[in-house]
């Protein structure tokens, strides 16, 4: 190991001791940083994480066995479907980007938050927000847009509580005490500028009623202003966002520097600017004029390379630290997501070939390379950020036990491969049985026939989202006893973890 | 599209182009890093080192942007220009359904000029009539053709449009629309549940014998023009027999008298735009042998 890298690694070690000795464990609060509204939000992500996939094993479960879709229409698919969504991304996903951006964004910048009651604001108004959805979802109250079901009020509060973050989130950055600005935060900058523009573009509704509204664009130009959002949600929310906790959380738990400067200068740029066009890929096929089908298409494949930028940026910067990863679980869920991001963002370039979505489109095959996204990148960088930050923000040496931990990523890594296999499977069985046809030119199968011949995949979908959502219950179980047990038990070495995963 | 926004399109795309090809090219280096050397950022004891892009990733990032240009020089995506092919999703749609249409059609037309009374003797035509009705109609009518709640039983000879050839053809090609009125305001809330006593009783079941006899005044004056004197129907206007114990929508007290008070709209689509006639053809003679 070189003389830089190793200097490196001491004051890493010796700033992140220094924050050890600067918490007040009587009062949890930070003499110069802002950790109380991090720690709400790190606690809520994983609050949010277990109701939102306990919600997707529920519909997962529908979808298996459809007799579980009751007379109760709350309880129906069709609703709990758009509540599993929103869940996941805006509430799981959400509180994770809100605690690892503020976190990330005082510690670059070396400054506090810019106000304390700002930023108590940005929280208890998220909070509301899931809230309102959580009782207006099940309620049928819906726009009809996917990932932006929630009616015309709650979308205003969005606005404000947004508006909130991006002026607590830039005032913090203008007021920072070093000169240059962090990556990570070039990632979470753009994250919440492009959120708010897309929200607002695509929510534009005329309101008829309390909560009914009706969009203001009208045919194929709303299916496009929505997959525009849609697939930017996808580009912004769930890559940009959790790239910029990629960037701080990969090169801190390895404690390597980052392995390339300026591959992150050309992968940021080209990704925001290439990003944004990739829409119409979800409308192949379709009204869509096929200008913007062709568009959708090149950009989209324009963006492997950006998108895996990111992937090497973050993997390179293990180099030199791969040992760690023997006995680190946190790093292996930082790692492993990693792999899943650059396997996913493969995978979406080469769906949005036409003749590849031809097959691929309408299947479980997109269900699939959804999850692979949703649960082997955006969960599991996630999951791995908060195991880093939450033993900080509770004064803590590290969470109650490391073991724990591991257990945990193996069963995350064992519910995504389940999950993503069995929906491949199902995906291109689909798409070859709808397209497969007779001597006389009839089609050879039914509907209903690769209904049938889908099930072994929900069976199978439901036991990987099932595991991924007990390790869920496991982190919970380990926050708790990481909260309640005062001192960190002194038999939690760190050889525990290596038998375990000599084992695994 | 306007030549404003054609104009708009194509000047946005060739800015995003030029700016990512800008952007790879400004930062490439083939110079191996200093190994020790950062960039000399620490952000909260993060360092950076300056390693050049990997060179495979420049060329991969090169091959997708080069391939792009060549794309959409051949396919349309600038604005108004349609591309040097001349393709179009419609187009492509046409060649193949011509494509096929002259690969399959003359095993389909050979039954075209057979009475579907005729069809229904050969197994190939009923095979692939049934597979016509799989893909076409079992959505709605079942995959054994037994129906659901409002969607009428085709294989138990019961026709509520009438179950000859033409008539069925008729129904595949223009569709039908029911429409049972609402008879709530004529009827008051008691005529509804005498009216649903006669009705109940036209089918043999046991009822109050003074509502039904006060339910058949009724019925002889509001109900009799389309469901006959006798509550036989009539095909001619879609009015099902009320005799027969064969229920669309049901044949409880309830559901008769929500009929009665609320009315009923059953709607089959037309199929004649999307099926061509030899496919209807294949279909009626599968439907009509279902109950021959």
């Amino acid at each position: 190991m070189s003389e830089t890298a190793m200097s490196s690694m001491d004051s890493g070690t010796a700033s992140s001791s220094l924050v050890q000795m600067g918490v007040d464990k009587a009062t949890l609060s930070h003499p110069v940083y802002n950790y109380k509204v991090v720690r709400q939000f790190a606690v809520m992500t994983v609050v949010w994480g277990i109701v939102g996939m306990l919600v997707g094993v529920l519909i997962a479960a529908q979808l298996a066995w459809p007799v579980l879709n009751t007379e109760l229409p709350y309880l129906h698919f069709g609703r709990l479907r758009p509540l599993h969504t929103n869940a996941v991304i805006f509430a799981f996903g959400g509180c994770a980007l809100f605690a690892s951006s503020l976190f990330v964004v005082q510690r670059t910048c070396q400054v506090r938050l810019i106000s304390d009651k700002l930023a108590a604001a940005v929280f208890w108004g998220w909070q509301l927000v899931i809230l309102a959805a959580a009782i207006t979802l099940p309620l049928g109250l819906t726009s009809g847009k996917e990932y932006a079901e929630l009616e015309w009020p709650v979308d205003l509060l969005i606005t404000v509580v947004w508006v909130l973050y991006a002026i607590l989130y830039f005032g913090t950055i203008m007021k920072r005490k070093v000169q240059h600005i962090y990556v990570a935060n070039w990632f979470f900058g753009a994250f919440i500028i492009t959120v708010a523009v897309l929200h607002i573009v695509n929510s534009l509704a005329i309101p008829a009623g309390g909560f009914k509204s009706y969009s203001i664009y009208a045919g194929t130009v709303d299916a496009m202003v929505q997959w525009w959002y849609g697939h930017n949600a996808v580009g912004f929310f769930l890559t940009a966002g959790f790239l910029g906790i990629m960037y701080y959380f990969v090169p801190k738990q390895a404690e390597r520097p980052v392995y390339s400067y300026r591959l992150s200068i050309v992968h940021f740029w080209a990704l925001i600017a290439v990003y944004i066009w990739a829409g119409p890929h979800h409308l192949h096929y379709t009204a869509l004029p096929d200008w913007a089908q062709s568009l959708g298409m090149v950009m989209s494949l324009i963006l492997l390379a950006p998108s895996w930028g990111g992937m090497i940026n973050g993997m390179m910067t293990l180099s030199g630290a791969w040992h760690k990863l023997r006995t680190d679980p946190i790093l292996r869920f930082l790692v492993v997501s990693l792999s899943f991001y650059g396997m996913s963002t493969f995978e979406g370039p080469m769906m949005s070939i036409k003749t590849v979505n031809a097959l691929s489109h309408y299947t479980d095959w997109t269900i699939g390379h959804v999850h692979s996204g949703a649960l082997g990148w955006v969960a599991m960088v996630s999951i791995g950020a908060m195991y880093h930050l939450l033993p900080i923000l509770f004064g803590r040496e590290r969470m109650y036990s490391i073991d724990l931990i591991n257990v945990h990523f193996w069963m995350s890594t064992i519910g995504t491969v389940l999950y993503i296999a069995s929906m491949w499977v199902n995906g291109i069985l689909q798409g070859l049985m709808w397209r497969a046809y007779n001597q006389d030119g009839t089609l050879t199968y039914t509907f209903v026939e690769s209904l049938q011949a889908s099930y072994p995949g929900y069976y199978v979908r439901l036991i990987g989202g099932g595991i991924f959502f007990l390790g869920m219950l496991i982190m919970a179980y380990n926050l708790y006893m990481t909260i309640t047990t005062d001192e960190t038990a002194e038999e939690q070495a760190p050889s525990g973890s290596q038998a375990v995963a000599g084992t695994a | 599209m306007s030549s404003f926004w054609s104009a708009w399109v194509i000047i946005l795309t060739v800015v995003t182009f030029i700016g990512t090809f800008w952007v790879l090219f400004a930062n490439r280096t083939r110079a191996p890093a200093d190994p020790e050397q950062t960039t000399g950022h620490a952000a909260d004891g993060i360092e950076e080192y300056d390693n050049p892009l990997p060179y495979w990733w420049f060329l991969m990032f090169m091959i997708t942007l080069v391939f792009g240009v060549g794309y959409l020089i051949v396919y349309p995506g600038l604005g108004n220009f349609p591309g040097m092919l001349g393709w179009t999703q419609v187009q492509q749609w046409e060649t193949e359904v011509a494509r096929a249409e002259e690969r399959f059609s003359a095993v389909r037309y050979r039954y075209l000029a057979m009475p579907v009374e005729e069809v229904i003797q050969h197994p190939e035509a009923l095979r692939m009539g049934q597979r016509l009705y799989g893909v076409n109609c079992s959505v709605c009518h079942g995959a054994d053709a037994y129906g659901a709640y409002g969607f009428p039983n085709l294989a138990d000879g019961d026709w509520i449009w009438g179950g000859t050839p033409d008539a069925i053809k008729h129904t595949l090609v223009h569709g039908r629309q029911a429409a049972m009125p609402s008879w709530e305001a004529a009827l008051g809330d008691e005529g509804v549940r005498n009216v649903t006593a006669y009705v109940m009783q036209l089918s043999d079941r046991d009822v109050d014998d003074s509502m039904a006899a006060a339910g058949k005044t009724q019925y002889d004056m509001l109900c009799v023009a389309c469901h006959g004197a006798e509550g036989l129907g009539n095909p001619v206007l879609g009015a099902p027999n009320l005799t027969n114990g064969i229920w669309l929508y049901g044949g409880s007290e309830s559901e008769i008298q929500h009929t009665l008070r609320v009315g009923r709209n059953g709607v089959m689509p037309a199929f004649g735009e999307q099926l061509s006639e030899d496919k209807i053809h294949l279909i009626t003679a599968y439907v009509y042998s279902l109950s021959q």
